[in-house]
């Protein structure tokens, strides 16, 4: 069984010591957990982070209320803000019988689905992993693992304010990113888009 | 002596990095816990101690890339 966890706008070091919390009874237990949430403006620096793909000094993202983090995920720099829908899965890869390259894409297929649900064509990809409408980026993926559970996980852009992204380059990329409410052209309601995403998850992890 | 293998994580991944130890050799580790992690490119996977005893040798220190079944230490 999955359960499913709506934590609103909070604190990306919430989030994390939520999922750090849940990750025991995940190992052993016999449920998995999706966490969703949005964060205020955090830039999160993975085990791959090269400074580089930082084109503002630490002391003045903080000047611009900007929280910085150092996590225990794969990928490089990236960058959570309001209007992001973040989903941290806790799955248990052993009892889900999958690898980490197979969960990588059933999460991508996740927003995937999503997306498919507005006429919108996108798709994942094995080489630069993430969510792609053509050659611009809607969803952003850096995972850890620990007694085969995962934890960190997607975000994905619904109506988060695109311009933040100038900032950094993120996953180490030179991308255009991109938001749901970018490519419809209109605004979209949250509340709607975490049902959705729900409902897609169960139907991708098959709960 | 247990040796401490880098797991199959799923195809395609062929070869690791070593990003952290997190205990140091000589000292007790408990069963399942995190002991070594490992990164992908997108992913950091924490390797569990396979059996609680003390952390005897380290093959593969931070930063070296170790393939898929290599022994990266040994627990006594």
């Amino acid at each position: 069984m999955l359960q499913v966890f709506d934590l609103d706008l909070i604190d990306h070091a919430v989030a994390m010591s939520r999922q750090k919390s849940l990750l025991p009874e995940i190992a052993s237990g016999e449920d998995d957990a999706l966490l969703l949430c949005e964060h205020p403006p955090t830039i999160t620096f993975g085990r791959k982070f090269k400074d580089v793909n930082l084109f503002v000094s630490r002391g003045d993202l903080i000047g611009q209320g900007f929280v910085l983090f150092e996590v225990d995920r794969g990928g490089d720099v990236t960058l959570h803000a309001p209007g992001q829908l973040v989903l941290y899965p806790l799955i248990n890869l052993k009892r889900q019988d999958i690898g980490l390259r197979e969960y990588l894409q059933k999460l991508e297929k996740v927003a995937v689905d999503l997306l498919g649900d507005f006429d919108i064509v996108a798709e994942g990809d094995d080489g630069n992993r993430g969510v792609w409408i053509g050659r611009r980026k809607i969803a952003s993926i850096g995972i850890g693992v620990s007694r085969w559970v995962t934890y960190h996980g997607m975000g994905l852009n619904i109506r988060t304010d695109l311009s933040l992204f100038s900032r950094i380059r993120p996953c180490g990329l030179d991308v255009k990113m991109t938001s749901l409410k970018a490519e419809l052209g209109c605004d979209v309601n949250m509340a709607d888009i975490k049902s959705r995403v729900i409902i897609h998850f169960q139907k991708v992890f098959g709960y | 002596m247990i040796k401490i293998i880098v797991p199959d994580l799923g195809d395609g991944i062929e070869k690791v990095e070593v990003a952290a130890w997190h205990a140091a050799v000589g000292v007790f580790v408990e069963k399942d816990a995190d002991l070594v992690e490992l990164v992908t490119d997108k992913a950091s996977f924490n390797v569990p101690a396979p059996v609680g005893g003390i952390l005897k040798r380290i093959l593969f220190a931070v930063g070296q890339e170790a393939p898929v079944g290599s022994v990266l230490g040994e627990i006594d």
